[in-house]
C-alpha cells in the first residue's frame, strides 16, 4: 500500500465528554479504492468517530491528516471543501426542494460565488454539472425533477448520498447509509458502493453485518470507543476477541458469504 | 418570460401602477399614510431577508431602523440642506457598520438565545439614544432642512416637497424589493436559504456559514437604514422611541401578516398592519375605546399567529390543505 | 467612595440582583423546561406590582394584615392564573416554533397591558411598605439603609433556597433537572409531563408575581415597569444559560452589582453597562456561564 494512497489518516484519535471517553486513542487509514467499515455494539463511538474526522467535533487528543496534510483544527466546511463528504444516518435532504436542486446546492459549495448577484444560482453552469453528475452516479437519472419529500426512503438515502457526491469528494464518510432498507434496496446501495469504490476512499459505519462482510476491503471493530481488531473480513471472522465481543449480540458471518 | 414568471410579474406591475397613479386620486392624508407604509414596506424588507430567508429571527431590528434615522438627524447640517449624495451612503455605512458589528456578537448565539440576544442590543442602542446628551435625550431630535440631490446649482430632487418625496420613496422600495429579488436568485440568496433550512447540512457540504450569516445580517440592516433614512426626512424629527423593542415586535408582526418567506408578503404586511392601526385606533369606529388600540392589535396577532401562521399569502396554501380530506387510519 | 456610601450601594446591588433573581428564575425554568421563549413574563411583574396597590387596602379592610395578607392572597392567585393560563394558552405554544412563540407571547403583552389600563388606569401609585417595616437602620455615622429593602433581600433569599431545597432534594425537582436536559428521560422515569409543565409554568408565573408585589413599595407601579425587567431578565438569562437556576442567580447578582455601580461611578452610561457586560461575556461563552442540555 502507497502512502499516497492514503487520503484519510486518523493517529490516535480521542473524544472526551466530561467524564466519558467517547472515542479512545483511535487509529486509522483510509485507502483509495477501498471500502473501510467500522463496526461494533451501539454507543462504541462510531458516530462520534465520523464526527470528528468529517470536522464536526474536535478531538480531545490526536490528529487527522487529510492526503498529508494536518487538517486537525480545520473546522467542518473547510475540510468538505478539501475533499471530505459525509452522509448522515438520519437524512438530512432538503425535502421542499428537487432532487437536482438538493444536489445543486451542494455543489455550489466549490463554486460559491456569494457576490455575483446577477446571475441566478440555477443558471450556474459547474454547480449543475456536478449535480446532474451525482444524481447519475447514485442512480437517480429519472428522478431529478421530483420533490425529495415525496421519494420513498431508500430513495432519500440515494440522495443523501448524491449530495455528498455532488461536492466531488475523494473521502466518503458513510454514517449507516442502509439503515432502513429493505433487501432490494439495500442491493442497489451497495452496488453504488462498489462501482464508487475505484474513485474514492470510503468508510463505512454500519449495523448490517451480511453487507460488511459483502463490501468492505477492511473492518475495524470498535467497542466502548476502543479499537479491538483491525483488518480484512476473513481475520475479523476469526478474531477471537470480536467473537467474544459479540457473543450473543450479532451474528458474524460464516465464510460461506462471499464478498461482492 | 414563462407563464408563472408572468403570473408573478403581472400583480406586482399592477401594483406598482396602482401605486405611481395614487397620489393623483388620493388626498393629502392618504398620500402621507402611503409614504408611511412604504417606508415600512422597506422596513418589513429588509427584515424578510433575515427572518424569511435566512431563518434568522432577530427582536431587534429597529435598532438599525433608528441608528439610521438618527445618524441622518445628526448629519445633516442644521443650516444648508445636505445633498443626499453623500448624507444616504454616510448613513448606509454607518448602519451597516452597526449591524455587522452587533451581528458580529449575536451570531455567536443560536436559537433562542439569538432572539432574546438581538432584543438586548436594541434595547441598549435605545438607551444610548435616550440618555446620551449630543442625541437629544427622550426629546429628540429635529431635522430642520430636508436634503436635496443637486447638480451643481439645479436642484434636481427636492425631498421637501411631498410629491417627490413620495416617488424617492416608491423608487427606494422598488430597488430594495429588486435587489431582494436579485439575491434570491443568487447564488448568495441560495445558500442562505439552505442555512435556514439545514445549516449542518450546509457546513458538511462546504459552506461557511457564519459568514453567510453575518452578510446577511449586516445588508439587512443596510436596507433598514434605508428605511430609517426616509423617516427621519419625512417629518424631520426623530425620538428614542423608534427604537423601542415594540416597533422591532411591529416589523415582526408585518411579516406574519403578510406571510413569513416572500417579498410581495413584507409588503403586504406592512400595508395590513397600517390599515389594522388606523382601523383600530379610529374613534368613528370605537369612541373612547380607540386608545386602548393596542388591545384588538394584540387579539390580532395572537389570532394571526394561531389561525393563520402563513400569513395572508399563505393563506391559498392553507386554504387548500384543510380542503384536502385527511385519510382514515384502517 | 466612602465605606459607608460602598456598603449602601452594595446592599442595593444585592436587593437588586436578587429581585431580579425571582424573575430570571422563572423565565429560565420556563424556558429550559417547557421550551417556550415567553415575553409576557414582565407582565407578571407588573401584574404583582398592581396586585400589591390594589390588594393591601382592600385586605386592610376586609381580612386584616394588610400588606402580608395580599402577598399571600398574590401568591395563590398566581398560581391559579398561571395554571389556568399554561392550560389555555401556552400549551399551545409547545410545538411552535419559536418565531411564533415570540409573537403569541408579545401579542399577549399588548393585552395584558391594555387590560390593565381599562381595569386599574395608567397612573403611577405608590405602595406603602408594612409599618413595622418602613423604618431605617443606622449604617455607620452617616448613612441610614431603609429596612424594607433588607427585608426584601432576606426573602428573595429565601425564595432562592426553597427553590434550591425544591430542585435539589425533591422528585419533582428532579424531573425539573432532568427535563432541562432530556424530555424523553424525564417521561420514562413515570412523570407526567404535562402535570409537570403546569408546575412549572405555574410556579415561573408566580415568583414574577411575587417579585412584582415585594417590589412595589420601593419601585412603585408604573405601566412601564414589566418591560424593563423582562429585557434585563433575558440578559441574565443569556448570561447565566437557559435552564440553569444557579445560572440565573449568579448572572442576578452580576447585572445587580454592574448596574448599581455603574450608576453610581459612570451615571451617562447608566442604561447600558448591562448590555455590555452581556457583550463580553458572549464574546467569552456564548452560551452562557451554566449552560444545561
Amino acid at each position: 500500500m502507497l502512502d499516497d494512497q492514503i487520503l484519510l489518516a486518523a493517529s490516535n484519535l480521542s473524544r472526551r465528554f466530561g467524564g466519558l471517553t467517547a472515542v479512545d486513542r483511535v487509529s486509522l487509514a483510509l485507502v483509495r479504492g477501498e471500502v473501510h467499515a467500522i463496526i461494533g455494539t451501539n454507543g462504541a463511538g462510531k458516530s462520534t468517530l465520523v464526527n470528528v474526522l468529517a470536522g464536526e467535533l474536535p478531538p480531545s487528543s490526536g490528529r487527522v491528516h487529510l492526503q498529508g496534510r494536518d487538517v486537525t483544527r480545520w473546522p467542518q466546511p473547510r475540510r468538505a471543501r478539501g475533499g471530505i463528504g459525509r452522509s448522515y444516518q438520519r437524512t438530512t435532504i432538503f425535502p421542499r426542494q428537487t432532487v437536482f436542486d438538493n444536489c445543486r446546492l451542494t455543489a455550489q459549495a466549490h463554486h460559491q460565488h456569494p457576490f455575483d448577484l446577477f446571475n441566478a444560482a440555477a443558471r450556474c453552469a459547474e454547480s449543475t454539472k456536478l449535480a446532474h453528475r451525482a444524481i447519475e452516479q447514485a442512480g437517480l437519472s429519472g428522478q431529478a425533477n421530483r420533490i425529495a419529500g415525496t421519494l420513498s426512503h431508500g430513495q432519500k438515502r440515494q440522495l443523501e448520498i448524491a449530495m455528498c457526491l455532488a461536492t466531488a469528494p475523494q473521502v466518503l464518510l458513510l454514517d449507516e447509509p442502509l439503515a432502513g432498507m429493505g433487501a432490494e434496496e439495500t442491493e442497489r446501495m451497495l452496488g453504488l458502493l462498489a462501482a464508487l469504490k475505484p474513485g474514492h476512499a470510503i468508510l463505512l459505519v454500519e449495523h448490517d453485518m451480511d453487507a460488511v462482510f459483502r463490501i468492505a476491503d477492511r473492518i475495524t471493530v470498535m467497542v466502548n470507543g476502543t479499537v479491538i481488531a483491525t483488518g480484512d473480513p476473513v481475520d475479523i471472522r476469526r478474531n477471537a476477541d470480536v467473537q467474544t465481543a459479540y457473543l450473543g449480540d450479532i451474528d458474524v458471518p460464516g465464510p460461506a458469504t462471499v464478498p461482492a | 418570460m414563462n407563464k408563472s414568471a408572468l403570473s408573478h410579474a403581472l400583480p406586482l406591475a399592477a401594483a406598482g401602477a396602482l401605486l405611481v397613479v395614487f397620489p393623483f386620486v388620493g388626498g393629502k392624508f392618504y398620500i402621507d399614510l402611503m409614504v408611511t407604509t412604504m417606508i415600512l414596506g422597506i422596513f418589513a424588507l429588509s427584515l424578510e431577508l433575515l427572518v424569511g430567508l435566512t431563518g434568522l429571527v432577530s427582536f431587534g431590528h429597529a435598532a438599525f431602523f433608528g441608528i439610521a434615522a438618527y445618524a441622518t438627524a445628526l448629519l445633516a447640517p442644521q443650516a444648508a440642506a445636505a445633498s443626499i449624495a453623500w448624507l444616504l451612503p454616510a448613513v448606509l455605512a454607518i448602519t451597516t457598520l452597526a449591524a455587522a458589528a452587533i451581528g458580529a456578537l449575536s451570531l455567536r448565539t443560536r436559537g433562542i438565545y439569538f432572539i432574546m440576544v438581538t432584543l438586548a442590543f436594541a434595547q441598549m442602542a435605545y438607551f444610548v439614544f435616550h440618555d446620551m446628551k449630543f442625541a437629544g435625550g427622550s426629546d429628540g431630535l429635529y431635522l430642520n432642512i430636508k436634503p436635496v440631490l443637486a447638480l451643481g446649482s439645479v436642484t434636481l430632487l427636492d425631498l421637501d416637497r411631498p410629491l417627490t418625496f413620495y416617488y424617492v420613496t416608491f423608487g427606494a422600495l422598488v430597488l430594495v424589493y429588486g435587489l431582494l429579488a436579485a439575491v434570491r436568485r443568487a447564488r448568495f440568496g441560495h445558500a442562505l436559504a439552505g442555512i435556514k433550512a439545514n445549516e449542518q447540512r450546509m457546513r458538511a457540504a462546504g459552506f461557511s456559514t457564519y459568514p453567510y450569516k453575518l452578510a446577511a445580517f449586516a445588508l439587512a440592516g443596510g436596507l433598514a437604514g434605508v428605511a430609517g433614512f426616509l423617516y427621519a426626512v419625512k417629518d424631520g424629527f426623530v425620538n428614542p422611541e423608534i427604537l423601542a423593542w415594540h416597533q422591532s415586535g411591529t416589523v415582526l408582526l408585518m411579516l406574519i401578516l403578510g406571510g413569513i418567506g416572500t417579498l410581495r408578503g413584507a409588503v403586504i404586511g406592512a400595508f395590513l398592519f397600517v390599515v389594522l392601526k388606523e382601523l383600530f385606533q379610529s374613534e368613528a369606529l370605537f369612541g373612547n375605546f380607540a386608545r386602548h388600540w393596542q388591545l384588538p392589535l394584540g387579539l390580532t396577532i395572537i389570532g394571526c399567529v394561531a389561525l393563520m401562521p402563513n400569513g395572508i399569502t399563505g393563506l391559498p396554501t392553507q386554504l387548500r390543505s384543510l380542503r384536502t380530506p385527511v385519510p382514515h387510519a384502517g | 467612595m466612602d465605606l459607608a456610601v460602598f456598603l449602601v450601594q452594595c446592599l442595593n446591588a444585592l436587593q437588586y440582583g436578587l429581585l431580579l433573581f425571582l424573575v430570571a428564575s422563572g423565565l429560565t425554568l420556563i424556558f429550559g423546561i417547557l421550551g417556550v421563549i415567553n415575553l409576557a413574563h414582565g407582565s407578571f411583574y407588573m401584574i404583582g406590582a398592581y396586585l400589591a396597590y390594589a390588594l393591601a387596602p382592600w385586605a386592610a379592610a376586609n381580612v386584616g394584615g394588610g400588606f402580608f395578607t395580599a402577598l399571600a392572597i398574590g401568591v395563590v392567585l398566581s398560581i391559579a392564573f398561571g395554571y389556568a393560563l399554561e392550560w389555555g394558552f401556552v400549551s399551545y405554544l409547545y410545538q411552535r416554533e419559536h418565531l411564533q412563540q415570540v409573537l403569541m407571547t408579545y401579542g399577549l403583552i399588548l393585552v395584558f397591558e391594555e387590560l390593565r389600563s381599562i381595569l386599574v388606569g395608567d397612573d403611577v401609585h405608590g405602595v406603602a411598605p408594612p409599618a413595622w417595616l418602613a423604618g431605617s437602620v443606622q449604617l455607620g455615622d452617616v448613612m441610614t439603609y431603609p429596612v424594607y429593602r433588607l427585608f426584601m433581600s432576606a426573602v428573595c433569599v429565601l425564595v432562592a433556597l426553597a427553590l434550591y431545597a425544591v430542585i435539589a432534594r425533591t422528585r419533582i425537582g428532579m424531573a425539573i433537572r432532568a427535563g432541562a436536559s432530556n424530555r424523553e428521560m424525564v417521561q420514562s422515569l413515570g412523570v407526567d409531563i404535562r402535570l409537570l409543565y403546569r408546575v412549572v409554568f405555574a410556579a415561573g408565573v408566580a415568583l414574577a408575581v411575587f417579585a412584582g408585589m415585594i417590589a412595589a413599595p420601593v419601585s412603585s407601579v408604573y405601566p412601564g415597569m414589566g418591560n424593563q425587567v423582562l429585557i434585563i431578565s433575558f440578559v441574565v438569562v443569556v448570561i447565566g444559560g437557559i435552564g440553569s437556576v444557579r445560572g440565573a442567580l449568579v448572572a442576578s447578582l452580576l447585572v445587580g452589582v454592574v448596574d448599581t455601580f455603574g450608576k453610581v461611578l459612570i451615571p451617562q452610561t447608566a442604561g447600558i453597562l448591562v448590555y455590555v457586560l452581556m457583550a463580553a461575556i458572549l464574546l467569552w461563552r456564548p452560551e452562557g456561564l451554566f449552560r444545561t442540555g
